[in-house]
């Protein structure tokens, strides 16, 4: 009985926070690790270091879909569904982008995504402009490791 | 001499407190249930006609099936449109990745048609009511990441609740 009881606890208890914890992380912010080296310089500057960065992903900005050049943005692949990229907005809707082929106009409810390390990166360059509906939250600071600890530039 | 205003506010601090704990986690409930279960969706206009009423129908969708299979042809779909995301209408899935779509460009003016191959990991939506429909006829195939949930039944009008799937088209 007693047992029994405080299991049932338990399991109150975890149920609520794991609910209250996925709210946080939808419609707050979330920790993220960042794995490769397509944005360099900004995360991850060591090549083959164990240790990646975690940043912070702040989700505010999904109730009006406001971004502005420069914002560091995590999206979900629009050829691979389920995988996530974080790369830099370089292209807003209407601006005209020369990719490495001609020069083309980002459309409406486009933005044009790049990495800061161009030379190893998959991005708008190979897959196009990605909707601003795929965009899944902005990076706003490096958490982890210690030393690293700073603000996201635009 | 402070002590039974004292308890009088210990007493409502801790009732505040209880009752806000009780408005957060139904609010956490309503979101979990909302973001990974399904969610009431509002179709408005012509685009989908006969399928759904012009006049405004409220639709239960869920979001379960998208994480453990693709969507199949004929499922009416919420989509985010990426022209504008703030908005997200409601479209059957025509194409799947590697179908070869042919169709009308604009039934209005002309019967010029295209062809077009649906790229991996994206999917071609089209309303129903081909003339007044804005879709992937315009804005291109969608990608998979783009797809809110997938419409289940039909909830109000109550005349017509009831299952809403795929239906050959």
């Amino acid at each position: 009985m007693g047992i029994q009881n405080i299991l049932w606890q338990v399991a109150k208890k975890s149920f609520t926070g794991s609910i209250i914890g996925l709210t946080i992380s939808d419609r707050c912010c979330s920790v993220v690790p960042v794995r490769g080296d397509s944005m360099s310089p900004t995360f991850n500057p060591q090549r083959n270091s164990y240790l990646d960065d975690y940043v912070l992903v702040d989700k505010f900005c999904l109730k009006d879909y406001k971004f502005a050049r420069g914002d560091v943005v995590v999206f979900s692949s629009p050829t691979h569904f389920g995988d996530r990229y974080i790369k830099r907005i370089v292209g807003m809707p209407g601006e005209w982008i020369s990719s490495s082929r001609d020069v083309i106009r980002v459309p409406e409810g486009h933005c044009w995504v790049e990495g800061d390390n161009k030379t190893s990166s998959l991005d708008s360059r190979s897959f196009g402009p990605i909707p601003l509906g795929l965009i899944q939250g902005r990076v706003t600071r490096v958490m982890w490791p210690p030393q690293r600890i700073s603000k996201i530039g635009r | 001499m402070t002590s039974p205003s004292s308890s009088f506010w210990n007493t409502a601090s801790r009732e505040a407190m209880k009752s806000g704990m009780f408005v957060a986690k139904v609010y956490c409930f309503l979101h979990v249930t909302t973001n990974y279960l399904g969610f009431m969706a509002y179709a408005y206009g012509p685009s989908m006609i006969p399928t759904l009423h012009p006049s405004g129908n409220m639709l239960l969708a869920e979001r379960i099936s998208k994480r453990y299979q693709k969507p199949s042809r004929g499922d009416i779909v919420v989509i985010r449109s990426p022209e504008n995301p703030n908005k997200t209408p409601i479209k059957r899935v025509v194409g799947v990745e590697g179908d070869c779509i042919s169709f009308v460009i604009d039934p209005v003016k002309s019967d010029e048609s295209q062809t077009i191959v649906v790229p991996k990991g994206h999917v071609f939506v089209q309303g129903d009511y081909t003339h007044n429909s804005r879709d992937s006829r315009n804005f291109g195939p969608v990608p998979y990441g783009l797809i809110q949930g997938r419409v289940l039944w039909r909830v109000w009008p109550f005349q017509d609740f009831g299952p809403l799937g795929p239906t050959p088209t």
